[in-house]
């Protein structure tokens, strides 16, 4: 790791790096036939971890942190270039907003999980109580906009009731009281009419200056089908989340964070408040969750009980563990990866539990800090001691 | 003894009971200000426990904790903290995870700005404190190995055990304590290691000068070379106090490291 403080790394490593990615995901959002996807991904998978095997993802990954501001405003316009090429899609758009809100959501439990260490399989409940909010309140009385921040903050005061039993248990069985917590949740919709029961509720569509965004539109000659609106939109707010999320991790807070997962008998003796980090932890993670579910709904148009079953919370877990503990890019990884699989190879969406079962089952054996591991505390870009 | 005047910590009756196992049994303790103090004592005679209960981890069954005049009894660890009461651990609990500087971090948690707009808006302040952090952590390395001060970056994960020891001293020197707990510091360490770290200790004492320290340990050849005063404690209760060399002669004491000459008593 020495290596990593004292040598300025070329950015030559991260740019191939990315341009290489990229066109891998335009490749695979393009083919269609199941066999050219597998191949496809076997050939990813190998390469991935051929790469990792000569130390060319650390390296890479080393670059990027040596450029870090650089190589941010690239990454984010080669991901805009990439829905560039699909914008008349809207199936495609549609998956890429998807793992937008799998990021952003994922970002808010990295918070409560990666970071704090509260394992929160409630989840896919915040992001329910983020989208029922936008059900609920969107009736044109309200900007839409702000059906985003409320979202968060709904999924903010009814997360914490959680709390005072969370922080009374440890581990395990904390993560026990969440699991209750999102069984009687989706419970509670499917019985209550008053929030449609299991036939949900529709959701107004998201306009923002007389704009809707449910509308085509046209640039120039070319034609944008309207799901490119809310990727730009849930593009935008995976920025904000995510420069929030990295700021925390770079801060005294992220540490304090730390010292509460790593060892909750040392770190009280130094005063730090496991408590008190725990519920900013807890809160902070569920409205970032919350607002993700609220651009979700909005998103969709309709939402029931079903988007927020416990499976689903299942899956936050998931992308949060495969892409590393804490680690940010990690999480954009695996999300994408969960997202899209299942969609492009159709033959194994019913078997996905299973596929992702097998998946965890094996990155914890070969790879335990995860795809893309966490990497010691950067405080300042490009900060060398 | 010293006198009242000088006392920094006074235990009186202090007990703790774990079910029907007394751990410490009516303990009185004055330790004075600037004092080396040992602890020594078979396996499972308190020592641990002692420590235990005065920095909050465990509540005290009766007695009390009076610290620099304030009640330190039954207080939470963040309460002990703050009066300048800092502590290591017997199984060495740094972050292995995380860098040294990051650990030392963790001691320094309550002299940190912690405040949201410093920390994630405008962070010039923050940037600031780091670095004036980073070289308030490299100056207490440096005391105890130049080159540990030069790995500063490094995970902890990656360090030999003499370093983690010295790192946990570390930690819980960096937020200027006035009282010092080192529970064991010698565990797994050979002689030479040992030696060198407790001239480390004696170093940083001499520097820092309004410090006091307890120590626990085993080995009595530490106690003896560095301690001004020491207690024996054997199930949980205090069986002799002194210098080295008065606690040595005590029958009491052989009689609990060695056995009673006359069969078993107890």
């Amino acid at each position: 790791m020495s290596r990593f403080f004292h040598r300025k790394l070329s950015v030559l490593p991260s740019i191939i790096a990315l341009v290489v990615a990229m066109a891998y995901l335009a490749l695979i959002l393009h083919v269609e036939t199941q066999s050219m996807i597998i191949a496809l991904l076997t050939g990813g998978a190998i390469s991935f971890f051929l790469a990792s095997r000569f130390d060319l993802v650390s390296m890479v990954r080393q670059s990027y942190s040596a450029h870090e501001r650089v190589m941010d405003i690239l990454t984010a316009l080669a991901v805009v270039a990439v829905s560039a090429v699909y914008h008349e899609n809207s199936f495609v758009l549609f998956m890429m907003a998807t793992v937008l809100v799998y990021v952003i959501a994922c970002l808010g439990l990295n918070l409560q999980f990666g970071y704090a260490g509260m394992l929160n399989f409630a989840g896919a409940a915040m992001l329910g109580v983020g989208g029922y909010t936008a059900a609920l309140l969107g009736n044109g009385q309200i900007q839409t906009i702000f059906l985003l921040p409320l979202g968060g903050l709904a999924a903010t005061i009814i997360g914490s009731i959680l709390l005072p039993p969370m922080l009374r248990t440890h581990g395990h069985y904390s993560a026990v009281i969440t699991i209750a917590f999102n069984l009687l949740f989706t419970t509670f919709l499917e019985v209550y009419s008053g929030f449609g029961g299991t036939q949900g509720l529709p959701v107004v569509s998201m306009s923002l200056f007389n704009f809707n965004f449910n509308e085509d539109w046209q640039l120039g000659s070319f034609q944008i089908a309207f799901y490119a609106n809310y990727f730009l939109l849930g593009f935008v707010l995976t920025i904000i989340v995510m420069t929030v999320v990295r700021r925390i991790e770079r801060s005294w807070i992220g540490l304090s964070f730390d010292a509460v997962r790593l060892d909750e008998i040392s770190s009280p003796c130094f005063g730090v408040d496991i408590a008190l980090w725990k519920a900013i932890a807890f809160m902070s993670g569920n409205f970032i969750i919350g607002l993700a579910g609220a651009f979700y709904a909005l998103m969709l148009g309709y939402i029931a009980p079903t988007n927020f079953s416990f499976s689903d919370s299942l899956i936050l877990v998931t992308i949060i563990i495969l892409g590393g503990l804490g680690s940010i890019w990690g999480i954009v990884l695996t999300a994408a990866i969960v997202i899209i699989l299942p969609e492009k190879l159709q033959a194994i969406q019913e078997y996905r539990f299973l596929l992702y079962a097998v998946v965890v089952t094996l990155v914890l054996l070969f790879r335990p800090g995860g795809l893309l591991p966490r990497v010691p505390r950067i405080y300042l870009p490009g900060w060398r001691p | 003894m010293t006198s009242t005047a000088q006392v920094l910590l006074s235990c009186r009756q202090v007990s703790k009971r774990f079910g029907g196992v007394v751990a410490l049994d009516h303990l009185d303790l004055e330790i004075g200000r600037r004092e080396f103090f040992g602890m020594i004592g078979p396996n499972g005679s308190g020592k641990t426990t002692f420590f235990n209960t005065l920095t909050g981890i465990f509540p005290l069954t009766s007695g009390s904790f009076i610290y620099d005049n304030q009640d330190l009894t039954n207080a939470s660890p963040q309460q002990v903290c703050r009066a300048g009461i800092s502590r290591t651990f017997q199984r060495s609990r740094v972050c292995l995870g995380l860098s040294i500087f990051d650990n030392l971090m963790i001691g320094n948690h309550i002299s940190l700005d912690r405040g949201i707009w410093s920390n994630l808006i405008n962070r010039s302040a923050l940037y600031h404190q780091i670095d004036e952090m980073a070289e308030r952590a490299r100056l207490l390395l440096k005391t105890f190995d130049p080159k540990l001060a030069g790995r500063m970056y490094e995970l902890v994960s990656n360090q030999p055990m003499i370093d983690r020891r010295r790192i946990e001293i570390c930690r819980a020197l960096i937020s200027g304590p006035r009282l010092l707990l080192l529970d064991e510091p010698s565990a797994g360490m050979t002689d030479r290691e040992m030696r060198e770290l407790m001239n480390n200790l004696l170093e940083v004492k001499a520097r820092i000068g309004d410090l006091t320290i307890i120590l626990i340990e085993h080995e009595m050849k530490i106690i003896e070379r560095v301690t001004d005063r020491c207690a024996v404690l054997n199930f949980g209760r205090k069986i002799c106090e002194g210098t080295y060399s008065s606690v040595v002669e005590n029958s009491d004491v052989q009689e609990a490291y060695l056995g009673s000459k006359n069969a078993r008593r107890r």
